[in-house]
Parts: structure tokens; sequence; C-alpha cells
């Protein structure tokens, strides 16, 4: 599973502002292929957003979430040029993860 | 003579049943960043069954400013926003994303330590037109907003 992400932290007013879009077709297990079998499910069940390796977030996902999904989020404290990292987990054991150094 | 139980739960599985909710709800809350995935709740499959895993049906609050668009042309990549006004619903810790009509309602939860705001974006699917709830959990409170999309294509196809 390719793990490319798009990631960017931008610092706001008085948070730094996360945006991340990740590459992953969350399939829900209810949708069939042309021959009717069940396509498996497949999505992320578990996001973290971690600011200098502490985790700012924790999410946890249903199949409901769009693919490809986007996730913004906002937490106080980053500075200029430290690191924020976006890292994902699927229902199959598969990851991925995003690095990127605030704006 | 069998079991005349209507919702087919024994008294002993019943008790088996909420004596993992009782554990469950007795974990120390500050271990946050180690809890587990709320499975059950992602299983349940009626709104009804989703308030009532996570523990009762939230009280309406206008400290949760919740976006949603009132169409969406698309039903699989619907936006939603959730904000929290600070000064209406102080020490929000986790956002709950329910779409009413969705096969599993809950869609996403967003947990966050007193440092972060709570603030979420994403996108979500929505199978048809029906409510979505934003829910924000305040010192074991819950309180909700509900906003109506119009799916005029499903978001179960795609």
């Amino acid at each position: 599973m390719a793990s490319r992400m798009r990631i960017r932290a931008q610092l706001k007013e008085d948070y730094c502002e996360v945006k991340a879009l990740m590459r992953h077709p969350m399939e829900t297990g209810m949708r069939k292929d042309q021959s009717g079998a069940a396509i498996p499910a497949n999505f992320i069940e578990d996001v973290q957003v971690l600011h200098n390796d502490a985790v700012v977030v924790q999410a946890y996902w249903g199949a409901a979430v769009s693919a490809n999904p986007f996730l913004g989020v906002r937490f106080k404290g980053g500075a200029q040029g430290d690191v924020v990292k976006v890292v994902w987990r699927d229902n199959r054991g598969d990851s991925g993860s995003g690095e990127t150094t605030i704006r | 003579m069998g079991n005349l139980d209507p919702l087919g739960l024994t008294r002993r599985g019943f008790m088996r049943v909420g004596g993992t909710l009782l554990a469950v709800a007795a974990l120390p809350q500050k271990i946050w960043a180690a809890a587990l995935r709320p499975e059950t709740v992602f299983q349940t499959t009626t709104l009804e069954a989703t308030f009532e895993a996570l523990g009762g049906v939230p009280q309406v609050s206008d400290g949760i400013i919740f976006s949603t668009p009132d169409i969406a042309e698309n039903g699989a990549v619907v936006p939603v926003r959730i904000e929290i006004d600070p000064s209406v619903l102080p020490d929000v810790s986790k956002l709950y994303v329910i779409v009413e009509k969705n096969p599993n309602p809950l869609a996403a939860v967003f947990q966050v330590p007193p440092n972060t705001q709570p603030y979420a974006e994403t996108r979500v699917k929505v199978a048809q037109t029906g409510n979505l709830y934003a829910v924000a959990e305040a010192n074991g409170e819950l309180y909700m907003v509900q906003r109506e999309t119009k799916v005029t294509l499903g978001g179960c196809g795609g």
C-alpha cells in the first residue's frame, strides 16, 4: 500500500493548524465488484498526530470516512521548525505516515 | 419451556455485557492516549444504539459549531468540521462524528489532550439524506448538535 501523504503544518494566531491528505481506498466491505463478489473492508482505523513525538490528537475512524481521507486539526504550543507527524494504521495492519515541519 | 425474552438476550448474557461496559467505564481517564478504539460503538447499527453505547442521548449545546453542507451532491465525500466554543463548553476531550442513516452511524472519534484545541475537520460518506451529529464529551458529559444534509447521490456506491 502506497503511503504517500500530503501534510502541512502552519502556525496561526495562537495555534498550529495541521492538514493532511492520506492515500487510502477506505473500503467499507459492503460494496461488490462487477462479478458480485464482496470487496473486503479496508479502512484506516487509527490516526495519530504527533508534535515532536508527543501525541496531540488520537483519532479512531470507521469505514464511513471518505476515500483518500482528509484530516484537519489544531494544537497549541507549536513553534516554527518543529516536527509534525501523522501516522495511520488500517484494519489489515498496513500503516503509513507523513512528516513536515511547522511553517 | 424456552427463552421468551423478546430481545433474545438471556439474563446471563445481559449481565455479561453490562459487566464489560462497567469495566470499560471504570478505566482511568488519564490514559487517554493509550485508550482503545471504541469498537463496540463503531459496530452499532442504529443511531439509538450508538448513543446508548456512548452513554446516553447527549444534551443539545450551542457550544458546538458544526459545519456541514446543506446539500451534498456526492454523498461519498461530505466535508464536516467541528469547532468548540470553550466559553460555553470547556474541557472537551473527545469529538464524535455520527451519520444517522449510515449502516454504522459512528464515523469518527477524535481524542484531544488539554493543550490541543477540540477541533476536527474531515470528510465522510453519507449514505442518504439524514441528520449528521457532532457529539462532544467534556468531563464525562455528552453534548451534541445536529444538522441535516441532503444527499443527491448516495455515499455507499463510491
